[in-house]
């Protein structure tokens, strides 16, 4: 018994190392499997809901939805977002409060989608912009409100 | 026709006419070494070039391709980086050892080279025990991987150390005896008999089933002797980080480095000088038309080629299996190769006696 | 286990294998005894990407601590936030709609086979093969694309919230499941070929690592890693959560209580988890995928405990509440911790290499053991 077990031992084994080299060997020769990227010259299909960074929308009146409510710098869990704000005079000449600076700590965020999720207004939103490296750290942290944009009429 | 030998001879000639002949073999000498060196450089550049695509393509990556068209400069780029780079030498080592294994992984590697045959008519030192001399050399190799483990001192190179000694120790059993199965069948020792004796076909086609076993354990034996995956137990990254050179960086890893891959480029070139025909081209009986296509490739093609051939056969084991434990390796060579060379040279020496083969 | 008496003897030698070493996956330090090549002792430490995340928890509201949960197992990142929200929704006593529950299940099942991919390539390559971790990549990653285009991340997703998830389904998330479930069948086979059936990974494998059924339960063992000692230990079928009491699949269970059948028991979970999103993916019902919840979530005071299979095993929530908006206490029941008790145990007696093959098997996540 032992003989004949010995032998097909062998021709097991050697079998199945053959299966093995068989798969590597077709992709060996089979360039199309290929999957590599070619980063910086390929650029990578972005899912639209990808979350790379906080932006807030503006439109073409250079206006935006953003009301001061720190409704999102509440949701935010790592305190990334800060709001100052400040009151502005109506032409009716009553003092409305709104946003003076929308500060975003792009090096604290981590893209969670609570701001956004709690944001009544859906003055921000989430975008595709990855390649965030800087050489200073302190370009990281951003205004979100485009200088001289004011609150859009009639979004309370 | 064009061929190497007949360059070498002219050489030699012109060398022999202008000079007296100490000097123009000492001259010879110079060329020789030259050539090897830059020989060495050349199989290092293009063997680690070889492994990073030929795995890149198994593994559905592309591989270097930034350095240079395709990424041909890759390693050009390396070796300039290990150049520069400081060769630490641990605190607790013992400092002569540790230097010196590398140099005698080398010197060793370069040693192989003498006996073997390049093309028709070139080849550095044709001795008459031609295989006995790269068995015997290429024992020498685990001395280096042994002495580096040790002047280490640190416990993961030792344990790769010891490992690789026991495992090159057993290997060169069946390696030999594969080897010795040729040996039988031809009734030299000479490289250049062995290639001759191969005119008629190569002893893989003309040696009947002990040619091929012969063969097949020779392979896996000489991906052992050169601490190849599935054999790299010395230095098994998974397992030792990096085996008995853990401890070397810059320009002493390179030699370690280049002196593994000119190990394959030999032991490769030795397989295919055996079982292959060396520099011989492929003939099939009484074809006249066909040999006479086959014998219009230049030798030092046919031998390159066969020989970088059995290195990506080697290379596509790496990629393809997981490694070995050590007692299952041990167990493979004593239990299963050895027995079976055993074998296999009885048979052979028995095929040879009854004069069975073509 | 209380036989630790000194094991160190003339001629052993203490290796420190980690913080720092490629087959640790992260940043675990074992420190072995050897005698030779054999095995002696295995003593983790641990500690190296303590975060104290459960602390971080407790100072986060009920909707924000879900996302620092994703950064215990970050395989099963999207597993982690379901205990959570389970937990938070057994709290406050919300019912799901049944499209935000069908939707849960899918994603944790998707994310099981990411996780168990990942670890099948990097089980190989801890053996010394390096071709299967890429081409275990390349599935994983349509998973992660699938992910990526629902939840917008592909790792940390954070996709779930109390009361449901964050956002309906991609419209293309059908067809894109379907494609993925066509390329894993074809797949699949493939990687049996290559690896299952090697003889060299079956002789690695097989008879190293012995835990016995006896003493997967006494270390407290769980998940794949107890199912290969023949354990049921299933928490979908135990005890189950959202629909899975309603789904038909199989507990594996392996009595080999070696390497082997742990490796097996992840393989034949993928084929289950592909069989369960089968069943699921042409019948998500119609409706809401998030139930009303008031902004600000405060949870009545008392403990509150769930349970949820990972990749890796049975994840236990535990939450005490105060009646605030935070946790004033929470508790996490990793399942890599105690896994990896069990590793001194099995190595006991066995090669370096095996050493190697076994932590392999246990798919070990270091940060979900230290947290």
């Amino acid at each position: 018994m032992s003989a004949i077990q010995y032998i097909k031992d062998i021709f097991g084994a050697v079998k199945s190392l053959l299966i093995g080299m068989k798969q590597t060997g077709y992709y060996f020769t089979h360039h199309k499997e290929i999957i590599t990227q070619n980063y910086p010259e390929e650029k990578p299909k972005l899912a639209e809901r990808f979350r790379g960074e906080v932006v807030m929308t503006h439109d073409e009146k250079n206006e935006h939805k953003c009301t001061g409510c720190t409704a999102c710098e509440l949701a935010c869990p790592n305190g990334t977002i800060k709001i100052v704000t400040k009151f502005e005079q109506t032409p009716e000449g009553k003092k409305k409060k709104a946003i003076d600076k929308f500060v975003y700590h792009l090096e604290l965020c981590t893209m969670c989608n609570l701001c956004v999720a709690a944001c009544p207004t859906d003055a921000i939103k989430m975008d595709q912009a990855f390649e965030h490296s800087v050489f200073d750290r302190s370009q990281l942290t951003k205004v979100l409100n485009k200088p001289g944009s004011k609150v859009m009429e009639g979004v309370e | 026709m064009w061929s190497l030998g007949n360059i070498t001879q002219s050489v030699d000639a012109w060398l022999n006419e202008a000079f007296s002949p100490a000097i123009a073999l000492l001259i010879e000498f110079v060329i020789v070494g030259t050539m090897a060196i830059s020989l060495f450089a050349i199989l290092g550049l293009v063997l680690v070039m070889m492994e990073r695509k030929v795995s890149a393509y198994m593994q559905i990556r592309l591989g270097p391709n930034r350095v240079g068209p395709k990424g041909m400069f890759q390693t050009f780029a390396d070796t300039i980086k290990l150049l520069l780079k400081e060769g630490l030498t641990p605190t607790g080592s013992d400092k002569f050892l540790f230097n010196l294994a590398p140099v005698i992984a080398i010197i060793s590697a370069m040693l192989l080279l003498a006996p073997i045959a390049f093309a028709k008519d070139f080849q550095m030192w044709d001795l008459n025990i031609g295989v006995l001399y790269v068995s015997a050399i290429s024992s020498v190799a685990v001395i280096s991987i042994l002495m580096a483990g040790w002047s280490s001192n640190n416990k993961y190179s030792l344990l790769g150390a010891m490992r690789s000694g026991a495992q090159i120790v057993s290997y060169e059993l069946s390696a030999g005896l594969s080897i010795l199965a040729i040996v039988v069948l031809v009734g030299s020792l000479k490289m250049s008999d062995i290639v001759a004796s191969q005119e008629t076909g190569w002893w893989l086609f003309k040696g009947h089933i002990p040619a091929l076993i012969a063969f097949v354990t020779f392979i896996i034996a000489a991906t052992a002797e050169t601490n190849r995956a599935p054999f790299d137990l010395a230095e098994a990254e998974s397992e030792l980080t990096a085996g008995f050179h853990t401890e070397y960086s810059g320009m002493r890893f390179a030699l370690f480095f280049l002196a593994e891959y000119v190990n394959i480029f030999i032991v490769c070139a030795i397989g295919a000088t055996l079982f292959l025909g060396g520099w011989m081209p492929f003939h099939i009986g009484q074809l006249e038309a066909f040999n006479h296509v086959m014998d219009f490739i230049p030798s030092s093609l046919w031998f390159f080629g066969k020989t970088f051939f059995l290195i990506f056969v080697i290379m596509w084991f790496r990629w393809t299996f997981p490694r070995l434990r050590i007692d299952q390796l041990l167990n493979l060579e004593w239990k299963y190769l050895l027995p079976i060379s055993m074998f296999n040279l009885l048979l052979a020496t028995a095929i040879a006696i009854m004069g069975w083969h073509f | 286990m209380l036989e630790e008496v000194s094991v160190i003897d003339q001629g052993d030698m203490i290796i420190n294998i980690g913080p720092q070493h490629p087959s640790t996956h992260g940043v675990l330090q074992l420190v072995v005894t050897l005698n030779g090549e054999t095995i002696k002792k295995v003593e983790p430490h641990l500690g190296y990407i303590h975060r104290s995340i459960e602390k971080m928890c407790e100072s986060l509201s009920y909707r924000q601590f879900i996302y620092v949960t994703s950064r215990m197992d970050y395989l099963s990142s999207h597993i982690n936030n379901h205990g959570c929200a389970l937990c938070v929704e057994k709290g406050l006593q919300i019912e799901l709609p049944e499209r935000a529950k069908v939707i849960r299940v899918l994603m944790d099942e998707l994310t099981r086979i990411a996780s168990h991919e990942l670890w099948w390539g990097a089980m190989a390559m801890d053996l010394g093969a390096f071709t299967p971790f890429f081409l275990a990549f390349r599935e994983r990653e349509t998973i992660t694309d699938i992910m990526e285009d629902t939840c917008g991340a592909r790792l940390t997703m954070n996709y779930i919230v109390p009361g449901g998830v964050m956002a309906d389904l991609h419209p293309d998330f059908q067809r894109k499941v379907k494609a993925f479930i066509k390329l894993f069948r074809e797949k699949a086979d493939q990687y049996n070929e290559l690896v299952t059936g090697n003889i060299i990974f079956q002789s690695r494998m097989k008879n190293v690592g012995i835990l016995s059924k006896e003493d997967a339960i006494s270390y407290g063992c769980t998940g794949p890693t107890a199912r290969g000692s023949g354990v049921n230990c299933d928490i979908r079928k135990l005890y189950p959560y959202e629909i899975y009491d309603k789904l038909k699949f199989d507990e594996i269970l392996e009595t080999g209580c070696d390497s082997f059948s742990r490796y097996l028991v992840r393989v034949k979970e993928m084929y289950q988890s592909i069989s369960i999103i089968e069943q699921l993916i042409d019948n998500i019902p119609e409706g809401d995928f998030q139930a009303k919840t008031k902004a600000v979530l405060k949870l009545p005071k008392g403990e509150f405990y769930t349970r949820v299979e990972t990749a890796r095993g049975e994840l236990g929530v535990y939450i005490v509440s105060e009646g605030g908006t935070t946790p004033y206490r929470i508790k996490f029941r990793s399942p890599g911790f105690s896994n990896l008790s069990a590793l001194n145990h099995m190595a006991k007696g066995g090669k370096i290499g095996d050493l190697v093959a076994m932590m392999g098997t246990l798919d070990l996540v270091i940060p979900d053991i230290d947290r």
